[in-house]
């Protein structure tokens, strides 16, 4: 079949503060018509300024040399003029930011009618109409009415609803959608995935789709391209790649996913943790002279016991109060109901009743690059708690602990001098672990550790923890959205909505045999392979 | 294994430092800054001059490399000179280095008349050379005294180098005492405020918009012209004028500060307030502080100008840029210098403390760029 | 929308209050009072003129009194310009500084934003670091000493413009403090807006315009713009308050009867109530050019709702 788009020998440039970094070094990709194929790769790959380059979308500082052909055009090099043309009427994009890739100032009818009275010679009622019925295509509810409102009265998924309806309303040949899903829940992801394959097959345009997961590859591309440091490594169809991997980082990558289960403590092991009927309500408004304070249930009746080297996954959306569940129960927050720790009741703890119990129960956050106080050296930061919890230690001995913590987490000790902007954020997650073992605690409460990281960093995080756990008999209260990892690291799951338990039971019970839709629909997006 | 050396880190600190030191903009600025507070300091005990001194034969002359007097003025002087003594002159001419005046009167001349040339400006050590007997005619010496006036005298005749280093000396002065009343109270009330959060930062907050809806630039003059032109009554009204924004500044800062991961994870280890304070927050919020104070004081500076420019600020005899400009702007048509040049030495000090204070913006905060 | 402007009208009374009430006081405790530096003034006829003005009265009742006369919109007599009432005084200086103001306001929203915007769209080109640098001089630079300097050059040297006195309004001699006054507003305007501009052309929704192929003139001034501006509203309000302000030392020294020399005339020879009557004036004039500001911002953004 003739393609639509064929990129050849396409590399990207940034001229930078540090000199001039290459972004894509040496890319070749074909799209043929009416397929679609997927560019994966782990942030920093490239694989976004590759398409970037090619629709000449670069920021100010990039270039980009090689040749991108539509037809028999080199979309690289051409005028702005001859660019507008084809961007947004025979190649469209849509991006990975829904909150923020509409102009806020306009009304959605104004922004989806703008690109289709540009591209053809439809009057505005005519474009109306037009945007109207890409609206009802896209499945949004009251399209009369949304194409009065304004981007920030729409939900994330609504947004990137009317970003594919402004994508398509031109009937392109060629679609380019540029992690589409990443910033979403992942019911919505599944949604919209579910809607871009109906819409790729009812309307037969080319799809490119620039993902780093996996899952979506598998889901919807015919062949796929992995791409690594600015080059493309592996390339085939998706069936064929995933079978039959060949480049090593292809295999790493396929491998990456955490597998393995644990299992449960022994039912005679004490009991660490205690939460009955806790409850975190926050006032949202309310000032001296301003109306009444709305209260917002955050958290709202939850009960749990966790045993010592149990992990209990809370498992829930953006928003479902996982988090501020876990920081009421370590008394972070204020809250109402029992909690109890290794026995002994501590709802009514003030701070310095609560400062011995710190050191042991401690936390590690899910942003690497937010949790590490910028000014301090790692040293310094991960034997702070000791500083606090063990005053009478000297520095020399201070120093041999941060030592062993570190060895503990696999990094090199002698970087103990640096701070952490000098790492990368796995490396920072293990410092942020060292932080937290090093008072040799009982409960480390995991707050999305793994989220902000690759796949392949992501697994090797999760190895140390379970080391680490199996190591000391560690009691974890592992936070998390994803599944898949939850599944390999805890073995008791709570799943939360809106502040409340949708259900609770064995890792087994609840990912093999979910009971609740609401758990259900997240095992299908999360699982879709 | 124990004793693994460590290698050293490179903090945000020395990031920092070798990013102002590539901004040649802030570096020439520093050292230039670093040129005038050392000429504003030592300068003025340095030109020959005391900055009160008054020479009624040199007002309003204008800037020169030359020495005073100028050699086609010394006829006109003397002639003067001799006129106010009551005398007659005969004849004056120049004889290795000293003057040689004969003079001539009706009434027998006095010894002490060359005191009316060492009262004159340009002449010294005034002696008589000879008398003649019957002491009506006298001839006199002395030496000229050479003084240097490199930027010109004002209008009362005084030294305008010497008074502009010492009004820089003042106006910095100004800046940096008054900046420092509002930093401490801005870094104080903003941080109390940030950190306290809730119902007492929302109570404090609005105390500062309320302050900023007085219209101060009024406020700042009717306390000064009430209350006397008292030197301390204007640093208060300066520094109670500019603490709103550093304390909006640091509230803000501490709020962000408030919600950084470390500090929730400083805050799960147990460390007490004073620990958050001495390891986070302080090291934290100096950048933007720094920041503020180098942006802060030529704001402080041009206040003070403002108000001596009114004649409300600093009083005579001292001086500040502020007074200097304000007098030579009613002095400018035929003695331009005496405007233009305390202007510039305003205008420079105010675009090098601005370019330091971008280039530590620029240095500390690369974000923001 | 009605309730919210019903609402800030509500709230500006107590700041208003509260600037009367310490303006007054303030005034009041000080030493010294309107009618005693004329020396010469026989203590009777002193104690007359004070009778006459109430000025004998204890400071809280001439405080109430004052109160009750502003009720009635009376900013009453001036004390120095005997014949003249404060009211009269204002009639014939604001007209003035209304003119020059909103010249210099004018001035300096049309030419800075343009400028910044120019700068924006040749980011890190060599006409973005002039304009950058033009307006590090214009914001740097007081009043005090562009004021003296273009009298000096344009004035004096070049006699293109007349260096004080108003002459109705005259262009030569209006130029000068039009000019003068613009100066560091333009110079601000300038900055903000290169620096909104440059943050609007990167947003993501500027990307989505320039992938669906929208002109040029479409990104940049639809949708880049619009946005761009709306710092520029909110430093508007302010702004046009504080050329009043700023006008103290414009009309000082181009000779200009407007309020600024209005005030400081009455502050220097004591004037009671020509001095509250600007301070209130000066008030009114922030608290509202603030409040169109806002009002003007839930117009251009409709994030902002207010109600």
């Amino acid at each position: 079949m003739k393609p639509v788009l064929e990129l050849k020998n396409i590399k990207v440039n940034f001229d930078t503060l540090d000199g001039n970094v290459a972004a894509v070094k040496n890319a070749n990709i074909v799209v043929k018509a009416g397929e679609t194929i997927a560019i994966v790769g782990e942030s920093g790959s490239g694989k976004s300024q590759l398409m970037m380059g090619a629709m000449g979308l670069l920021a100010a500082n990039g270039k980009a040399e090689g040749e991108a052909l539509f037809g028999d055009q080199n979309l690289i090099g051409m005028s702005k003029d001859q660019l507008n043309a084809i961007r947004g009427e025979k190649i469209t994009m849509i991006f990975q930011e829904p909150m923020t890739s509409l102009d806020p100032l306009y009304t959605i009818g104004n922004q989806l009618i703008e690109p289709i009275r540009r591209h053809t010679n439809l009057d505005r009622s005519a474009a109306r109409e037009c945007a109207l019925e890409m609206l009802t295509l896209v499945k949004i509810k009251e399209p009369e009415r949304r194409l009065r409102s304004y981007p920030h009265e729409m939900s994330g998924g609504q947004r990137q609803r009317v970003m594919i309806a402004m994508a398509l309303a031109n009937n392109p040949q060629l679609l380019i959608a540029d992690e589409p899903t990443t910033a979403l829940d992942v019911t919505v992801q599944a949604e919209i995935l579910e809607l871009m394959a109906s819409l790729q097959k009812k309307m037969g345009m080319a799809m490119v789709f620039i993902t780093h997961d996996l899952g979506i590859v598998k889901r919807i591309a015919n062949r796929v391209y992995v791409m690594r440091k600015g080059e493309v490594v592996e390339e085939g169809d998706t069936t064929t790649v995933f079978a039959k991997p060949k480049h090593e980082y292809t295999k790493a990558l396929l491998d990456a996913e955490p597998s393995g289960r644990k299992s449960p403590p022994s039912p005679k092991a004490p009991i660490i943790l205690s939460g009955s009927n806790v409850r975190v309500t926050f006032n949202i408004g309310g000032g001296f002279m301003g109306s009444p304070a709305i209260q917002l249930k955050a958290v709202d009746g939850i009960s749990l016991v966790l045993k010592q080297g149990q992990t209990i996954g809370i498992v829930g959306e953006s928003g479902s109060g996982k988090s501020t569940l876990a920081r009421a129960l370590l008394r972070l927050l204020p809250a109402q109901g029992a909690i109890n720790f290794e026995g002994r009741s501590i709802t009514d703890f003030d701070k310095t009743q609560m400062r011995p119990l710190r050191k042991q129960a401690q936390i590690v956050f899910q942003d690497p690059f937010g949790s590490l106080s910028p000014r301090m050296t790692v040293g310094q930061i991960i034997t702070e708690g000791l500083i606090v919890h063990e005053p009478a230690m000297t520095k020399a001995a201070r120093d041999l602990r941060a030592i062993q913590a570190l060895e503990e987490v696999q990094i090199d000790p002698t970087q103990r001098n640096r701070y952490p902007h000098e790492f990368s954020g796995g490396q920072r997650q293990r410092i942020a672990i060292a932080r937290a073992i090093i008072l040799k605690p009982k409960l480390i409460v995991l707050d999305e550790p793994t989220s902000a990281l690759d796949r392949q960093v992501q697994k090797q995080i999760v190895d140390l923890l379970r080391d680490l756990q199996k190591a000391n008999d560690l009691s974890y209260l592992f936070i998390s959205h994803d599944l898949a990892v939850v599944r390999a690291m805890a073995d008791f799951v709570i799943v939360m909505k809106d502040g409340a338990m949708v259900e609770q039971g064995s890792v087994e019970d609840i990912m093999d045999h979910p009971r609740e839709q609401y758990t259900r629909n997240l095992m299908a997006a999360a699982f879709n392979g | 294994m124990t004793d693994a050396v460590a290698i050293k880190g490179r903090s945000l600190w020395i990031d920092a430092w070798n990013r102002l030191k590539a901004n040649r903009a802030a570096i020439i600025s520093a050292v230039y800054l670093c040129f005038i507070v050392l000429l504003t300091i030592i300068g003025p005990n340095l030109t020959g001059h005391e900055f009160t001194t008054q020479y009624p034969s040199y007002v309003r002359v204008p800037p020169s490399l030359e020495p005073y007097p100028k050699a086609e003025k010394l006829d006109q002087e003397i002639k003067e000179i001799i006129t106010r003594a009551h005398l007659t002159l005969k004849e004056w001419k120049q004889e290795g280095g000293r003057f040689l005046v004969s003079v001539t009167s009706s009434k027998p001349i006095d010894d002490r008349v060359t005191r009316y040339l060492d009262r004159s400006d340009s002449f010294k050590d005034g002696k008589v050379e000879s008398k003649s007997s019957d002491g009506l005619e006298m001839t006199m010496s002395a030496s000229v005294q050479h003084l240097y006036f490199f930027f010109g005298t004002d209008i009362s005749g005084r030294d305008l180098l010497t008074r502009t280093l010492m009004a820089g000396r003042v106006s910095l002065l100004v800046g940096l005492l008054a900046g420092m009343v509002a930093v401490t109270i801005g870094v104080l009330y903003g941080s109390v405020s940030g950190f306290l959060g809730g119902k007492t930062d929302e109570l404090m907050m609005r105390i500062v918009d309320i302050l900023y809806a007085l219209p101060f630039t009024f406020f700042v003059i009717m306390l000064v012209v009430f209350f006397g032109r008292n030197f301390m009554l204007m640093f208060l009204a300066i520094g109670a004028v500019l603490w709103l924004d550093m304390a909006r500044i640091v509230r803000g800062q501490t709020l962000s500060l408030k919600r950084q991961e470390y500090m929730q994870a400083a805050e799960a280890m147990g460390v007490n307030s004073w620990g958050i304070l001495m390891r986070h927050i302080i090291p934290n919020m100096l950048g933007p502080i720094i920041i503020y104070v180098t942006l802060l004081v030529p704001q402080v500076i041009i206040l003070e100008s403002f108000l001596s420019y009114l004649g409300l600020g600093v009083q005579e005899p001292m001086s500040s840029w502020g007074v200097q400009i304000s007098q030579g702007s009613r002095n400018m048509e035929g003695a331009s210098y005496l405007l233009i040049i305390p202007a510039l030495f305003l205008t420079s000090t105010l675009f090098a403390l601005n370019f330091i204070g971008d280039g530590l913006r620029d240095a500390l905060d690369p974000k923001d760029r | 929308m009605l309730r919210y402007v019903f609402r800030r009208l509500l709230t500006a009374i107590p700041t208003l209050f509260l600037i009367i009430t310490i303006s007054f006081f303030l005034m009041h405790i000080a030493p010294g009072g309107p009618f005693n530096m004329e020396r010469g003034i026989p203590p009777e006829i002193k104690a007359n003129i004070e009778r006459v003005f109430h000025l004998d009265e204890p400071v809280w009742m001439q405080y109430f009194r004052y109160l009750g006369n502003l009720a009635h919109g009376d900013l009453g007599p001036s004390y120095i310009l005997i014949n003249f009432s404060v009211a009269e005084l204002f009639a014939q200086s604001l007209p003035v500084s209304i003119r020059i103001g909103s010249w210099a306001m004018l001035l300096s929203l049309v030419v800075g934003s343009a400028m910044g915007v120019l700068a924006a769209l040749r980011h890190n080109k060599f006409i973005d670091f002039f304009i950058v640098t033009l307006a590090t001089g214009g914001s740097t630079l007081p009043t005090f000493v562009t004021a003296p300097l273009i009298q000096l050059i344009f004035g004096l040297t070049l006699k293109w413009i007349w260096i004080g006195g108003w002459h109705d309004g005259e262009l030569a001699a209006a130029i000068g403090p039009i000019v003068t006054l613009a100066l560091p507003q333009l110079a601000t305007v300038a900055r903000l807006m290169r620096g909104s501009m440059i943050e609007a052309l990167n947003a993501h929704h500027i990307r989505t315009a320039r992938a669906m192929g929208l002109s040029d003139f479409s990104v940049v001034v639809k949708h880049a713009m619009r946005g761009a501006l709306l710092p520029i509203v909110s430093y508007a309000g302010p702004a046009a308050a504080g050329l009043v302000t700023g006008s103290i030392i414009v009309e000082t020294i181009f000779q200009i009867p407007g309020v600024g020399r209005a005030f400081i005339d009455g502050a220097l020879n004591r004037d009671y109530t020509l001095v509250m009557g600007t301070v209130i004036l000066i008030a009114v004039f922030t608290i509202l050019f603030n409040f169109l500001s806002d009002l003007l911002y839930a117009l251009v953004d409709p994030r902002v709702r207010y109600d």
